[in-house]
């Protein structure tokens, strides 16, 4: 299985209060469960990422920013483009959940000025 | 060993034959059923919600789409051909720029796209976009 690697664009700097697009993708393969194996039949148990998350950590603002709900209609690599709004300095925080509660998390940090 | 009798063999044809005749119904029903599951009871109406979604796909393994709507919570995606109407749900949090949001998403065959929006009084909108599938993406 091809290594499962989450990877996100965020800009590096901002202005206080300014709205920003993040752009998040995670190579998976997003098994659905109704897929069959090509040589034994069989259906290959579904595996997808089905819960992402972003959250903004400030020192003094923190706060959720957005929260996706994952089904098996989501192609494979679950890719994601949102705004976020930058309140100050502080790091964007990304977390992907995989059937079976794995977790791959990344954050990337911005400054504000 | 199967053994089948002319009117067990009858009986199965027949109920084959059913399930190809009602499926459409049904698979409508299972979209509009996964909507009110999201709205708690209501159909929304139409209108306030912006549903991008490409008219013709190529590839319905990876159809890209954009909702937004203004000041919407959530926005949840449905596409009512697929063995499963349930595509994903947005939840837009405090530091949410703007309720908006893309991604990609597998189209089983020509269907249609819908995307409800919930709003911070509780109401409840909807646009439907119709995609047409060359290539569906269900592994079939």
């Amino acid at each position: 299985m091809a290594k499962i690697k989450p990877r996100v664009k965020v800009p590096k700097k901002a202005e206080a209060g300014e709205v920003i697009t993040i752009k998040a993708l995670i190579s998976h393969p997003m098994e659905s469960g109704r897929r069959k194996d090509k040589k034994t039949g069989k259906l290959i148990p579904r595996k997808i990422i089905n819960r992402f998350t972003c959250d903004f950590v400030g020192a003094s603002q923190s706060g959720n920013v957005i929260d996706v709900q994952l089904e098996p209609a989501i192609s494979t690599n679950p890719y994601f483009q949102f705004e976020a709004k930058v309140p100050e300095s502080g790091e964007f925080r990304f977390k992907w959940v995989e059937d079976g509660g794995a977790v791959y998390e990344l954050a990337k940090k911005i400054a504000v000025g | 060993m199967l053994q089948l009798t002319r009117r067990e063999a009858l009986g199965a044809g027949a109920g084959a034959f059913a399930i190809t005749a009602f499926g459409l119904p049904a698979m409508a029903a299972a979209v509009e059923d996964a909507i009110k599951k999201f709205t708690g009871g209501a159909m929304p109406a139409e209108g306030g919600v912006d549903l991008t979604a490409p008219e013709i796909a190529e590839n319905g393994n990876t159809v890209p789409i954009e909702v937004a709507a203004d000041g919407a919570v959530a926005i949840a995606v449905f596409a009512d051909g697929n063995p499963a109407p349930e595509v994903c749900t947005f939840n837009f949090g405090p530091l949410a720029g703007s309720s908006a949001a893309a991604t990609r998403i597998r189209l089983a065959k020509t269907q249609n796209v819908i995307a409800v929006a919930k709003f911070a009084d509780g109401s409840f909108k909807m646009a439907k976009a119709v995609v047409k599938v060359t290539i569906g993406g269900c592994g079939g």
